[in-house]
């Protein structure tokens, strides 16, 4: 199975449990590179249907401070593109079987080089990407060369992206759309907008039968729960580094907080 | 009484791009999809703006009777005797709030305001643009926010004092370099999150299009005029236009008139401690760390390690002090059109004091770096006629020059930073 098959089949799974995918993002190389993968390990065995990998990037921006600050910790230990990599390599030889995406901006792949990146990425088990500067007009390159190595493309749609934008945007995804709650950047938000419940079924009519997932901001076990019912996927992330860090990186009190969130996605 | 006053025409207009948004390879719009449609608009409203004539009329009053335009061209006659040639100076630095900024923001502000956005987030470097900025927003009624790294803040104290009198917002960026980089990035998540209700007034001619664009319309009129000055008082064009490149915006405000003139263009890099030393800020001279890549939303030359993180960059001028140039600078350079060379903090401060002694002008380390290389030219090349562009003044430097000359002390300036 391809990154592709994998991410739909993740997708296709939830909804036959009658519940939206769960999306962990963690950043690799914080607070290390070894703490980092043991994290994204137990997070899979929490509940999770896919990971998001987080690749550094110097100048992240659509990340609110959690993530620049946790990024940047990475990048100041050292941590690059090849520690990233063998992080999913370890990933699969420690068994873990659910999709993983990169998740990362275009410069360190076009640094790396386009097929080098892709190749690289798919020999350590990485299953798809996402990349937040690219929108629709520059993304023909990576998204086509990424369809021919068989990894999954996640596009990004946002509150401003008008319906036919959007269908555009939809119609390039081979793994999921992923939907930007607010106009913003990522960052854990007591309250989601008002609209957002309308945001996401406008996005899944323009998306005609892509899944969505809803990510930036879903922070708490209830945001979980109210949007349960309407999601094809919800993404966590800055949330999860809050706890975290909270518990001094204790990995139980992390895995309570990410069992709560998956609590949540289940149906009533 | 005559009624027959030609209306000037303030700018060059934009090129005619084959791809969108692209110079050759160069440029696009590399940014978070929540942007798209705000860009969209803004390239709308400019190109409207740009056929109307009432907004051109506008545009160049303010720029006559606020900014006082026509800014000089001054010939450097004593400094030309030093180094054997002849040496005209375009004269941004007597522009209202000191420097070539002012022609943009007000630009822009304009198009803020036919976009019905009533506020604006800028980044500065130096200061000089936030300035510009705050200026700008002061005089047609906007709400006004401008980010700025937290050690420029440090080395441009009266430029902070001064946004803050004129009413702006200005806020600390203390990640990253805590420069002008890390300063962009954050107005760019301020706009992101406020795309409704702000406009984004970049200060330099990069960013995601339709920026490049704009920033080189509306800074055209320096090379507009100083064309038109150089064939008026002195009946012919320069042999070799010289100006400094950070992003590049005075540079292509200059070189945009001159381009299908036979004129050498030469832009000027910050050399920093040198290139061997890393410690600089020139993306094209340094071929190891220069690479092309993506950074602030257009695919350009940046300084970047192997991996693609982008690197710290040291310049004593914090206008130049950035790791990537305007895509269009990157195009010029791969067509020839236009040369690219990179002057050192020492050569920049030579300069600085030689146009001090030698003309009574004392200029913003940024333009200290053109005026340099003008010297490294007119020595090597006996007679020959350079244009400079001085695109600011040199007040907001007067701390980093003392303490760069070692006489620190003299100022009352009880705390350092770098």
């Amino acid at each position: 199975m391809n990154g592709i098959e994998a991410v739909r089949e993740a997708f296709r799974q939830a909804r036959a449990q009658g519940r939206p995918a769960l999306i962990f993002y963690w950043p690799v190389g914080y607070p290390d590179l070894e703490a980092s993968i043991r994290i994204v390990a137990a997070l899979a065995r929490a509940g999770a249907d896919l990971i998001e990998l987080g690749l550094p990037f110097s100048d992240p921006l659509a990340d609110g401070p959690v993530i620049q600050r946790a990024t940047q910790r990475a990048l100041e230990r050292g941590v690059r593109t090849p520690h990233i990599l063998e992080a999913a390599a370890r990933l699969r030889a420690m068994g873990i079987r659910l999709p993983l995406c990169l998740m990362t901006y275009i410069n360190p792949v076009m640094a790396w080089g386009i097929s080098r990146f892709l190749t690289e990425a798919v020999q350590a088990g990485v299953q798809g990407l996402i990349v937040p500067d690219l929108p629709l007009e520059e993304a023909e390159e990576l998204q086509v060369a990424a369809g021919a190595a068989g990894l999954a493309w996640v596009p990004l749609a946002a509150p401003t992206t008008p319906d036919e934008r959007l269908a555009r945007i939809a119609a390039t995804a081979t793994g999921f759309l992923y939907l930007v709650s607010v106009t913003g950047i990522t960052g854990a938000r007591d309250r989601l907008p008002v609209d957002v419940v309308a945001h996401l079924r406008r996005a899944r009519r323009a998306a005609n039968g892509v899944p969505v997932a809803l990510g930036f901001g879903i922070s708490r076990p209830e945001h979980v729960r109210a949007l349960a019912p309407e999601a094809d996927g919800l993404v966590v992330g800055s949330a999860l580094i809050q706890h975290a860090e909270a518990s001094g990186f204790a990995q139980e009190a992390l895995l309570t907080f990410a069992r709560a969130l998956r609590e949540a996605a289940e149906p009533l | 009484m005559a009624f027959t006053e030609s209306v000037r025409v303030p700018w060059v207009l934009p090129p005619v791009q084959e791809r969108r948004g692209y110079f050759g390879p160069y440029g696009g719009r590399y940014v978070p999809e929540t942007l798209i449609p705000a860009l969209e608009e803004l390239e709308a409203a400019f190109r409207e703006a740009v056929e109307d004539p009432e907004f051109q009329r506008e545009f160049d009053n303010l720029l006559r009777t606020y900014v006082g335009r026509p800014t000089p061209l001054t010939e450097a006659r004593r400094l030309g005797e030093a180094v054997g040639a002849r040496i005209f100076l375009k004269r941004e630095d007597l522009a209202h709030t000191g420097a070539h900024k002012i022609n943009n923001a007000l630009g822009q502000v304009l198009l803020a305001k036919r976009l019905g956005k009533r506020r604006v987030v800028a980044e500065t470097g130096a200061g000089q643009h936030g300035v510009a900025t705050a200026t700008a927003c002061a005089l047609l009624g906007l709400e006004c926010v401008i980010y700025m790294g937290t050690a420029d803040m440090a080395r441009q104290r009266p430029n902070v004092f001064r946004m803050q009198l004129l009413g702006a917002e200005v806020r600390p960026v203390d990640a990253g370099s805590r420069t002008l980089k890390d300063a962009i990035n954050e107005a760019i998540r301020d706009w992101v999150t406020n795309v409704r209700t702000t406009h984004y007034l970049l200060g330099s001619a990069m960013g995601p299009h339709p920026y490049p664009l704009i920033v080189r319309t509306f800074q055209s009129v320096i090379g507009v005029e100083a064309r038109a000055q150089m064939l008026q008082h002195f009946g012919r064009l320069p042999d070799v236009a010289v100006a400094c490149v950070g992003g590049g915006s005075n540079a292509i405000g200059l070189f945009a008139a001159f381009l299908e003139d036979p004129v050498e263009l030469v832009g000027v890099e910050a050399g920093g401690e040198g290139i061997p030393s890393g410690r600089h800020a020139a993306r094209f001279a340094d071929r190891e760390r220069g690479r092309v890549g993506v950074l602030h939303g257009a695919r350009t030359f940046v300084l970047q390690d192997p991996w693609g993180q982008i690197l710290d960059t040291h310049s004593i001028s914090a206008g130049l002090d950035y790791p990537a140039v305007g895509p269009e600078h990157a195009w010029l350079r791969d067509r020839h059109r236009v040369r690219y060379t990179a002057v050192t903090d020492a050569e920049a401060l030579d300069a600085f004091q030689a146009l001090a002694r030698l003309e009574g002008i004392l200029p913003a380390l940024e333009s200290a770096h053109a005026v340099a290389e003008a010297m490294h030219l007119a020595r090597a090349r006996p007679g020959l006629w350079l244009l400079v562009n001085l695109s600011g003044r040199g007040d907001k430097d007067l701390e980093t020059v003392a303490k760069a000359l070692g006489s620190g002390e003299a100022l009352e300036n009880p705390e350092r930073s770098g």
